[in-house]
């Protein structure tokens, strides 16, 4: 661990307990593993991307880092702290520094509310002897930051688009002054025009306040747009992780090639030429996983080996990553 | 004689707050054989367009203008008449598959009920040709699939399953809106590749309503965007990606971000989208056109040629000062 790593997964496990509609009372509740052994590191000031297509656990990921869900196994160290080892009222010290943004942005504000009270509800839970002049004040502050104007604060979520909605988010976010946020799919209720708003928002923000972001996202585009690293998760494993400019231009995982390959680009000629890798069917249940490699079953590559065994996630090239019987 | 052939369609609503004017005078039209793409934000009326062609509008909905299917007329008809045209010459499929399958009835039962109805064809055959078309859009074990209900198939099959079901009357015309919008990439893909195959195989038209600018350059001969109700621009997609001749298409084109891009920032146009509740004077975009000139707040522009003879575009501010 260097001096700048601001946070070290070690081979987190997430597992929930789920009861199917047919089963008795005494039926034993299956396992189903949403997180399965993921490491990374995270150094100050970089932006982590998470992709990964719906139930491949990149919002559960998420939410076990800040202890939203209970985790099974692993290590999540924050500035040299085990986060999973603390009991509630040491968690409550560092959660000022994590913060999170959602995805929808209208269904993450108390609709009763208004902007003053939501933005400053941080502030006032972390901080509560803050004077209301100060809070205000901060308010106002921040609210200048995120492109709203202060005098807005009396308004009520309804009466604001999807967009300013996202902005309100951020700055609630950012009115404890977080080291790291993480943003679970932030954009992906937003029209186009409206997300490359807040994505050179967070950008900005990022630059000016030298925050570290975790970015998760399903489109691909927006999160090489982003991100410093790319990790992609299949089925709550991870099966690449890599620098963002390397994922796109040398993918060494059949699934990432073909997520990226499956990623529309705004420009006909190309489009029409482009050799597009299908995968077939469906993600597998994540219940029953298959045996071995969990794309194997997707997989053009795959060979006898792939149901035996597991990959090993390994570096295949120096900060390149990948889990592959037959990378390239 | 023309295959499709919208002209001054508009849209409104009667709401508790007002009327609100969710399209306003659209026209284009449609040759056999093409795809057309819709192209627009939330509340731009890229879908209430196509559910007024469809008599879809929600009660307080009123339509006006015309929609000539074949040289007939279908805007406004009653529903019986309407009900002989969808199905059987326009169908249409939706954005959310599971809201648009009946969660109670198994997908044979739904199926064979659009034959039955419209074909008056026995049950049993009319369960035969659905397997045959479940088939067609690559539903592994159609056979035995086909008697499930919608909740034991995944999003992406249970849009094959929507697709199965608007071809069995094999339409002229396949109305899409937003088809890939709730999946996945690597399902996205897939999900437009049958639709490629299948336009082909079948030699229908589709109208393509979508906002994502990647599906459009992908799956489509020709583009309209759409913007606050209006016709920004519309021609060969082709033309449009190379060169956008309307301050809103070129930036929508640039605000997105691009895969094989490796651009700092992504360029923003500014502002909000409009509320359609205020009554819009002038071009719907000028508020937030770093172009606009006076006259663009007070006159809508029509649309006009812009060089070729299917490129038009509604703007005051001549090409030449947009840059």
């Amino acid at each position: 661990m260097n001096s700048q790593t601001i946070l070290q997964v070690e081979n987190l496990k997430v597992n929930f307990n789920v009861t199917s509609e047919g089963d008795m009372p005494w039926t034993k509740p299956k396992k189903l593993q949403a997180v399965n052994d993921v490491s990374f590191q995270l150094n100050s000031g970089e932006t982590l991307g998470i992709v990964g297509e719906s139930g491949c656990g990149k919002s559960t990921l998420a939410r076990a880092i800040v202890k939203m869900v209970p985790t099974h196994s692993g290590k999540v160290i924050w500035l040299g702290n085990d986060l999973l080892e603390l009991n509630k009222s040491e968690m409550r010290h560092h959660r000022k520094q994590i913060q999170m943004i959602f995805q929808d942005p209208l269904a993450s504000l108390n609709p009763r509310m208004n902007i003053g009270e939501i933005i400053a509800e941080p502030l006032r839970t972390h901080y509560p002897k803050t004077p209301e002049a100060d809070v205000k004040l901060r308010v106002s502050d921040v609210m200048n930051k995120v492109g709203l104007l202060d005098n807005l604060v009396n308004r009520y979520p309804h009466e604001f688009s999807g967009g300013q909605c996202q902005r309100i988010g951020i700055a609630r976010a950012l009115i404890l002054k977080p080291k790291l946020i993480i943003c679970d799919e932030p954009v992906s209720a937003l029209d186009v025009s409206i997300q490359a708003q807040v994505i050179n928002l967070l950008m900005d923000l990022q630059e000016e306040m030298g925050l570290t972001l975790i970015f998760i996202a399903h489109d691909l585009s927006i999160v090489k747009h982003i991100s410093t690293k790319i990790m992609v998760l299949y089925l709550g494993n991870m099966v690449e992780l890599a620098n963002s400019e390397d994922i796109y231009r040398k993918p060494r995982h059949p699934y990432t090639q073909a997520l990226i390959s499956a990623v529309p680009i705004p420009d006909p000629k190309i489009e029409k030429q482009k050799d597009l890798i299908l995968i077939e069917g469906d993600l597998p249940s994540p219940v029953n996983p298959p045996s071995g490699c969990v794309f194997r079953t997707r997989c053009q590559k795959a060979q006898e080996i792939c149901s035996k065994e597991k990959p090993e996630f390994i570096e295949a090239e120096t900060n390149h990553k990948v889990a592959c019987h037959f990378h390239d | 004689m023309s295959f499709l052939e919208v002209k001054n369609l508009n849209v409104e609503f009667n709401t508790t707050d007002g009327i609100v004017r969710a399209v306003n005078n659209v026209s284009f039209s449609l040759e056999q054989g093409k795809i057309l793409a819709i192209v627009g934000e939330s509340g731009s009326g890229k879908s209430q367009t196509v559910f007024s062609m469809m008599g879809l509008l929600d009660n307080n909905g009123h339509a006006t203008g015309s929609v000539k299917f074949e040289d007939q007329e279908i805007l406004n008809l009653p529903n019986e008449e309407l009900n002989r045209i969808r199905a059987e010459k326009i169908a249409m499929i939706f954005q959310d598959p599971m809201t648009s399958l009946n969660p109670y009835v198994r997908v044979s039962e739904q199926m064979a009920e659009v034959l039955v109805h419209h074909k008056g064809i026995s049950k049993s055959d009319a369960i035969q040709q659905s397997i045959i078309m479940l088939d067609a859009v690559k539903i592994p074990e159609a056979k035995n699939r086909i008697r499930m209900y919608p909740h034991e198939f995944s999003g992406g099959m249970r849009q094959r399953v929507m697709i199965a079901m608007s071809l069995l009357c094999h339409p002229k015309l396949l109305i899409a809106d937003e088809p890939t919008t709730a999946l996945d990439v690597t399902v996205q893909a897939q999900i437009m590749h049958l639709m490629a195959e299948i336009q082909k195989e079948f030699g229908m038209s589709i109208i393509l309503i979508t906002h994502d600018l990647g599906v459009v350059a992908g799956n489509s001969d020709e583009m309209l965007v759409m913007y606050g109700g209006e016709v920004m621009e519309i021609g060969k997609t082709e033309r449009l990606y190379e060169n956008p001749t309307h301050p809103y298409t070129q930036g929508l084109m640039s605000a997105v971000p691009r895969l094989d891009d490796t651009a700092e920032k992504l360029i923003t146009i500014p502002g909000n989208p409009p509320n359609m509740m205020l009554a819009p004077v002038g071009c719907p975009f000028s508020p937030r056109c770093q172009f606009s000139i006076n006259s663009c707040s007070t006159e809508m522009p029509n649309l006009s040629k812009v060089d070729e003879i299917d490129h038009l575009r509604a703007c005051h501010v001549e090409i030449e000062e947009l840059s």
